[in-house]
């Protein structure tokens, strides 16, 4: 099923940025020709698969001549995004409205949600702002459980995502039409958002690349908010290389986000350098959690042989604290979105229920424009934070955050970084885990610590296990994604997944 | 555990209309989350402060500058109730109320 072939082998809209990008750059194809085949992938698949919940083909296709205008006056040495076609997944706004109100062409922005059906933001994120700089060329956005929370993309009041490796099964969430679209050709690279593993949970499901860098490295403005001392933005590759390609356009101090910090943004391709020889990489054992399958644990841990067999040194650590994380996180995470979505009142923007008494609108709106697992979430952040359980549960799980974050600084100071699973198992069956939020949220058990502490983590594929696409994650320390990302380079250049494609990599 | 009675006053604090159904399966569904999550009492934290968030940024100011605003009709223009250049709400104070 699988298709492992030479790179040059695959179809244009399966190739990796790097590729197509010096291919661009000798004027031998483009943008508006890689711009056609994401749109021919996404007409072909795209309904099927439910990848997208806007396509913006006329804006995209006049942004590829502009990028090829620019290509054509001998721009784009320096720039390897320009005229790179992507997706943005829908929590990022777009501009959809001019000074006036009236609609512009834009595309609109719903999060997955039908308290958002028909909004039209009247400013841009500064992701896209960062990315039209540099001339990539916006497709459209992607499908995504609502307000990102979830795990399967099966949270999404537009319907599930289908994962291309086997369509009867999820892509992994929240940024499930992210991850699937990318898997399968349906854009060169997707920004996804990760507050709990989803960005790397859903790469780690369809065989791609993705990075949730350190928090503050990334703006987030423009990022519609769940909870905000964990959510980071980041993107999903195909390689390793366009990872770092991407994240060097979106790193950097926001005045627009005073959570992003003014940090120097290296070179990140320049890291990548191919070696580990010497480096020494932490393997925390509480990782392998219980109910782990088999198969993602051999590929893991066939990863790691792969990685001492470049010359570093595997060590075993202990991040002890790691079981807490689950309970941490489904305070702390629910507790801001509580706070968060208070902001979908029927007032201001978005759904509103028509009701004359003004309680009875909020009531109604939020009633009828949130979903199951939405609604699950604001009652157990609403909740924790009420009167008389504040302290037993906010300020507890703010304590062992404490824990979570001093252990992880302790180990990472005596090891380069750390290597472990992304996801204790492959894609699974749509519907599977639907009845039980708790057998859900286990999904994130091996990603969601990383947010905790606020450590920047890659998934890269390892292998397949029953056919289906298992991920490696490495984890380093703060503002360090050039070490973690030469990790995953190096692994990638000697492993062998780096051609990896679903079946639908066919023209 | 939770009662019936709580999960109807918690979605009243985060004002939520739930229907029956949901208030029924809603209190089953938090007890369950609320007894795994209940983990975390025996972690000993006697020793240890609470963490916010992990980059130590605190009043991050801007140089107070006159700048041009969004356009107020593009700010206006979602709102699902609006009076010339005001968003409209419901009536929340009235005689007798």
């Amino acid at each position: 099923m699988s298709t492992v072939a030479a790179e040059a082998a695959l179809p244009l809209a399966d190739r990796t940025i790097t590729e197509v990008g010096e291919l661009l750059r000798r004027r031998e194809i483009s943008s508006r020709e890689l711009t056609e085949a994401c749109l021919a992938r996404i007409h072909r698949d795209g309904e099927r698969l439910n990848t997208y919940l806007a396509v913006g083909e006329e804006r995209a296709l006049a942004a590829a001549d502009a990028a090829d205008a620019r290509l054509a006056a001998g721009e784009g040495s320096d720039q390897p995004l320009l005229g790179i076609p992507y997706a943005l997944k829908d929590i990022f706004v777009t501009r959809a409205l001019d000074d006036a109100g009236l609609p512009d062409g834009g595309l609109p922005t719903t999060a997955g949600s039908r308290i958002l059906e028909g909004y039209r933001s009247p400013y841009a994120s500064s992701a896209e702002d960062r990315l039209s700089a540099v001339g990539a060329v916006l497709v459209g956005k992607t499908n995504c459980d609502e307000f990102a929370m979830g795990s399967s993309n099966e949270n999404s009041a537009y319907g599930p995502v289908r994962n291309p490796w086997d369509e009867s099964t999820v892509p992994g969430g929240s940024s499930g039409g992210s991850s699937a679209g990318v898997a399968g050709g349906q854009a060169y690279f997707a920004l996804g958002t990760d507050t709990g593993g989803s960005i790397r949970q859903p790469a780690s499901l369809t065989g791609t690349i993705g990075l949730k860098p350190t928090y503050g490295r990334v703006s987030r403005y423009g990022m519609i908010a769940f909870a905000s001392s964990l959510d980071q933005c980041g993107p999903f590759t195909r390689s390793v290389r366009d990872c770092a390609q991407v994240l060097g356009a979106l790193a950097g101090h926001d005045p627009r986000d005073s959570t992003s910090v003014d940090v120097p943004v290296p070179d990140y391709p320049a890291a990548l350098n191919g070696e580990v020889r010497g480096m020494r990489l932490g393997v925390p054992r509480e990782y392998f959690v219980a109910g782990m399958e088999p198969g993602v644990e051999a590929a893991v841990r066939e990863a790691f042989r792969v990685l001492e067999g470049l010359g570093a040194e595997i060590v075993e650590v202990s991040l002890p604290s790691t079981d807490a994380g689950l309970a941490t996180y489904y305070i702390i995470a629910p507790a801001e979105a509580s706070a968060n979505l208070a902001r979908y009142d029927g007032v201001k923007y978005g759904l509103s229920a028509g009701e004359d008494d003004l309680l009875d609108n909020y009531l109604r709106t939020r009633g009828s424009g949130f979903g199951a697992e939405v609604k699950r979430r604001i009652m157990l952040g609403t909740y924790a934070l009420s009167a008389g359980y504040y302290d037993a549960y906010y300020v507890k799980a703010q304590q062992v955050r404490t824990l979570i974050k001093a252990e992880f600084d302790k180990v990472l100071a005596d090891v380069d970084a750390l290597l472990a699973p992304t996801s204790p198992s492959v894609a699974f069956k749509i519907g599977a885990k639907t009845d039980d939020p708790l057998l859900m949220y286990l999904n994130d058990a091996c990603t969601l610590p990383v947010n905790i502490a606020g450590l920047p983590g890659v998934s890269v594929p390892c292998g397949l296990s029953d056919g289906l696409p298992v991920g490696l994650q490495v984890i380093g320390r703060a503002f360090d994604e050039a070490t973690i990302l030469r990790v995953a380079d190096a692994y990638e250049r000697a492993a062998g997944f780096a051609s990896l494609r679903p079946p639908t990599a066919h023209d | 555990m939770i009662s019936r009675a709580d999960v109807e006053h918690v979605a009243a604090l985060a004002r939520l209309g739930l229907t029956e159904d949901e208030i029924d399966r809603m209190q089953g569904q938090l007890n369950r989350i609320l007894e795994a999550i209940g983990q975390l009492q025996s972690v000993d934290t006697s020793a240890v402060g609470p963490t916010a968030q992990v980059i130590a940024l605190e009043n991050v100011m801007r140089p107070d500058e006159v700048r041009e605003p969004m356009a107020r009709d593009a700010a206006l223009a979602n709102a699902p109730l609006r009076e010339g250049d005001h968003l409209r709400v419901p009536v929340v104070l009235e005689e007798g109320r």
